[in-house]
């Protein structure tokens, strides 16, 4: 693996992070604004895009930024991994920012400005930690992302911001800077890196009673990743805006924080070492517990956005399953259901998004017959569902083919039925939602129903990423390719 | 080429243009930013160009006067002196920017008074961090409390009062220190810190050197406020006029560190200090983690930010103090790392508290509300600050935290480490109270007809203030070439990483 100097990846999170300033300047052009973030969208893609063909080649990138503690700079580096991650977050921005425009605007929302800014140095944090070299690079954009979305999640500004906001940061930073820091610190203690190394750095450098503490330090550190018990500024977080929980409690800080997980799983441990200590079984208990405690609640929630949050957290927990279990299928599962988990997921969040900005609609109750009004929103959100449920054909199908795959290669039947049991807990709760959208509630006589949609701003995101959903079933290539150079050590 | 004795004009330019303040702040109020700008301003550059010149050439030692020591008072120029010269007199002048707004406002017609002390309080820190002799030093000490209690008493209300407390605990810290000296002239006969050092060792009179120790120690913690000595600090803070606060804050606490620092090494020696009396090193670490948690636990109880901030530069004390003890290398670069950061940090949410109360006429945290939409500059800015002493990176706060919690780790002091952490979730805490009122309350007489008017801070309170943000970011990325070019070679030998 050869990594060349460039600064193509400074370039791909800076230019978001520089979009932040015209925004701010052209406060009073909402459409000049406005095209700042989607001029910087489709750029940040196109950057991302133009790095893949050397990734696929074999090839990497790699920018030191600054000296800053000895052996650990704050440094990029592209490898499969990295660039896997920022494919998906780069181009789902850009289906999230023509979304938000209709959502904000629809709703007459305040401060547009400050909420285009902030999402603008939000998705620059999470393709930071995508192209993060080691440990302490990771550190700095996780928490960039921790601040930058407070603003986003307290977004309404009311008392009950405030207290969700309150939660956000009390977890997620109080995580952070509680568990994360010192494991780094001792880590680097132990090592004297913290360089992402094909293999981990930790290896006979401490007991196996030091290293199950770190990694329980990390685990639950890295509370993005929302591991039952940390799971509980997720909910709370569905105050915010829909495109935010869409965007950044679907796709980028949620996934962030399993990213950072498996960096650390797969560059600081290493999956050898973790073998070798049993440890494996660690994270894959946890794992277990939060898939089918989320689940379970999930079937309870009757606000439709809390009930996706809940199936996050579960589907969270699928990709640290994977991850481990320890063994080529399970993650190979585990990183791809990461891609395939963010389209369904924010398909169903731009649906919930949009059912709100045509009927004003929260709960699900409430939503009976609002599927023959609104087919094409509900016909996404049918894909969504089943693409999260694992149905052919649509791509969760292939990352929960994997993890199946992996847990039998790793003998553990449990997994199996953990997989199975929530697949159809899953299945309980987004179906109903469907049937009830189109077959529930008074018929009207055929010639009363009137069509009424969201938005086009609002439909085509959503129409966009549903139909990915189905394409990633098919041609799932580039993904399967960046997995699988990713565990042979790129 | 720039003159041998170039660091003498360093301190003599504050000092001589205090009188000229005083002579002709009297004749004209226009005569008093240009000279007290200008003075710091020069300080400023002969600062840096000693700093350069020691790093290129090592230090040096200057005797004032030619009287050769130990008769003669001796200067000395080494790295870790130079980097605290430049230290002072860049945030002096940062300072002083904001005073001279705050000051107009607070004390009409007594600018000249103010600023003929606050410039013999520069020039006295200043001669602190150059002086070689352990009696000059106890002079200079005076020089700068005693400005200290003036400027202080300045201040409305019960300032004086304060600064009333802030004389008696002074003065018992100086008479300790004082009492530590005499105690080592006894034993040496002499008051040159490196003729002592060299004596001390040859002695065989270990109960008089260790009493000494105790008494200079403690005369610096009471100095320091170093908990539980930090009684008269949050009053004499929190009441003296802005203007003073902004420049006081910072500096004072940092400084006597480094006066600890001096005294530990220079005049005694790290096998002295912590293999003599390995006990007293692991009770001195378990004290700064206790003052840390306390000091922080106190700050939560504050309703009004100076004071807060107050109690926030306490539980730093700790942070420093604990990092000299815990006797490894990367500690010590962490307390040094951290006299630059934290002077930064502090004066930056200083700054920003002055120009809030410029605006708002107080701190009380009723009073912040909507303060993001009135001043988005000065709370940006503000915001950098809190994020620094939070401890999130690339701000320089997080690797001052970085040096000390790996020197605590490498150590073992785990409650060290623990009190760092816990002390970096209470800032959290503390700062984020702080952002929900500025960002979630709405400002008070905002109607709706009239559009938000804009309220920024000056542009002489919003200038420094914005620069010293951008600071506490490029010192953080910078951390690398600091700690590898300047602080390595500031540390006591034997003990650079």
């Amino acid at each position: 693996m050869s990594y060349q100097s460039s600064m193509l990846p400074l370039a791909a999170i800076g230019i978001s992070l520089l979009a932040a300033f015209p925004i701010l300047l052209s406060h009073r052009k909402p459409n000049l604004r406005e095209s700042w973030t989607l001029l910087a969208a489709v750029g940040k893609f196109c950057l991302v895009a133009a790095m893949l063909p050397t990734v696929l080649a074999g090839g990497g990138f790699v920018l030191t930024l600054a000296e800053v503690v000895p052996g650990v700079p704050i440094q990029l580096r592209v490898d499969a991994m990295g660039m896997f991650f920022a494919l998906v977050a780069s181009f789902l921005w850009i289906c999230t920012s023509v979304y938000s425009i209709g959502y904000m605007r629809t709703l007459k929302e305040n401060d547009q400005t400050r909420y285009f800014a902030s999402f603008a140095v939000a998705i620059a944090a999470t393709i930071g930690v995508a192209f993060a070299a080691n440990l302490l690079t990771l550190y700095l954009f996780y928490e960039m992302l921790s601040l930058a979305t407070y603003p986003l999640v307290t977004h309404e500004q009311n008392a009950e911001a405030r207290v969700s906001g309150r939660k956000y940061l009390t977890f997620i930073l109080g995580a952070s800077i509680g568990l994360v820091l010192p494991a780094m610190v001792i880590t680097y203690s132990l090592t004297g890196t913290l360089d992402f190394t094909v293999g981990g750095i930790l290896a006979g450098k401490a007991s196996p009673a030091t290293l199950a503490l770190l990694l329980v330090l990390f685990l639950f550190g890295f509370a993005k990743a929302a591991i039952m018990p940390v799971h509980g500024w997720l909910p709370a977080a569905m105050v915010a805006p829909t495109p935010v929980s869409a965007f950044l409690h679907g796709v980028a800080v949620v996934k962030v924080g399993v990213f950072s997980i498996l960096r650390v799983i797969f560059g600081i441990f290493g999956p050898d070492l973790l073998r070798d200590l049993n440890l494996g079984m660690v994270i894959t208990t946890l794992a277990s517990v939060t898939i089918l405690a989320a689940s379970l609640v999930a079937l309870t929630q009757d606000n439709l956005k809390r009930r996706l949050a809940y199936s996050t957290i579960g589907q969270l927990s699928y990709m640290v399953l994977g991850a481990g279990m320890l063994t080529a299928a399970g993650m190979t599962g585990g990183l791809l259901h990461i891609a395939m988990h963010a389209f369904g997921k924010i398909t169903l969040f731009f649906c919930a998004g949009a059912i709100y900005v045509a009927s004003h609609k929260k709960y699900i109750s409430e939503m009976d017959g609002l599927g023959r009004r609104m087919p094409v929103t509900y016909g996404a959100f049918l894909l969504g569902s089943l693409s999260i449920i694992g149905m052919p054909p649509l791509g969760g199908f292939i990352s929960k083919w994997h993890l199946l795959l992996g847990a039998i290669e790793a003998h553990q039947m449990v997994l199996v039925l953990v997989l199975l049991t929530s697949s159809l807990l899953n299945a309980a709760y987004f179906l109903p939602i469907v049937y009830r959208g189109f077959f529930a509630g008074p018929q009207e006589a055929g010639t009363g129903l009137r069509i009424k949609e969201a938005p086009l701003f609002c439909l085509i995101p959503l129409t966009v990423t549903a139909l990915a959903s189905v394409g990633l079933f098919f041609y799932p290539d580039v993904l399967l390719q960046l997995v699988r150079q990713t565990l042979a050590g790129g | 080429m720039t003159p041998p004795n170039l660091h003498i004009y360093v301190l003599a330019a504050p000092l001589l243009t205090a009188f000229a303040v005083n002579l002709l702040g009297r004749v004209s109020r226009a005569w008093i930013g240009p000279l007290v700008l200008g003075a710091l301003s020069f300080s400023t550059v002969g600062a840096l160009l000693t700093l350069q010149r020691v790093l290129q050439n090592g230090g040096y030692s200057y005797t004032v006067g030619n009287w050769q020591p130990p008769f003669g008072i001796e200067l000395v120029v080494d790295p870790l002196s130079a980097l605290m010269l430049l230290l002072i007199s860049v945030v002096a002048l940062l300072a002083s920017c904001s005073a001279l707004k705050s000051v107009a406002g607070e004390l009409p017609g007594r600018e000249h008074l103010f600023f003929t002390l606050y410039l013999i309080l520069i020039a006295g820190l200043l001669g602190l961090v150059l002086t070689g002799d352990a009696f000059n030093l106890y002079v200079l000490l005076e020089i700068t409390s005693i400005t200290t209690y003036g400027l202080i008493a300045m201040g409305k209300g019960r300032a004086s009062l304060a600064s009333f407390n802030y004389i008696i605990m002074g003065s018992i810290g100086a008479c300790f220190y004082l009492l530590g000296v005499g105690y080592l002239y006894i034993l040496t006969g002499t008051l040159n810190m490196a003729d002592i050092a060299r004596i001390l060792p040859g002695l065989t009179a270990p109960a008089a050197i260790a009493t000494a120790f105790a008494f200079l120690l403690v005369g610096l913690w009471i100095k320091m406020a170093f908990f539980p000595l930090h009684l008269w600090l949050p009053n004499a803070y929190s009441l003296a006029p802005t203007g003073a606060g902004v420049m006081i804050a910072p500096l004072m606490t940092k400084v006597t560190i480094y006066l600890m620092i001096r005294v530990m090494f220079s005049i005694f020696s790290p096998d002295y200090v912590f293999v003599t009396h390995a006990g007293v090193q692991a009770a001195i670490v378990w004290a700064a983690s206790l003052a840390i948690l306390c000091c922080s636990a106190l700050a939560l109880a504050q309703r009004n930010l100076r004071r807060m901030l107050t109690y926030i530069l306490l539980a730093e004390v700790g942070y420093m103090v604990g990092g000299v003890w815990l006797a490894n290398g990367l500690g010590m670069t962490g307390a040094v790392l951290h006299i630059v950061n934290d002077a930064l940090m502090t004066l930056c949410l200083f700054l920003a508290a002055a120009a809030i109360i410029y605006r708002t006429g107080s701190l009380d945290f009723d009073h912040l509300h909507g303060l993001y939409r009135r001043m988005p500059l000065t709370m940006a800015a503000f915001t950098v600050g809190a994020f620094s002493l939070i401890g999130v990176p690339p701000t320089c706060g997080f690797f001052s935290k970085w040096y000390l919690i790996l020197g605590a780790v490498q150590a073992g002091h785990w409650e060290f480490v623990a009190a760092l952490l816990v002390s970096s979730l209470i800032n959290a805490v503390l700062f984020f109270r702080i952002i929900e009122i500025a960002y979630f309350k709405p400002a008070p007489e905002t109607s709706a007809a009239a559009p938000p008017r804009s309220e920024e801070a000056p542009a002489l309170l919003l200038t420094p203030l914005l620069l010293t943000a951008v600071a506490l970011v490029a010192i953080g990325l910078g951390t690398g070439p600091l700690v590898e070019n300047v602080i390595r070679l500031a540390l006591p030998p034997g003990f650079a990483p």
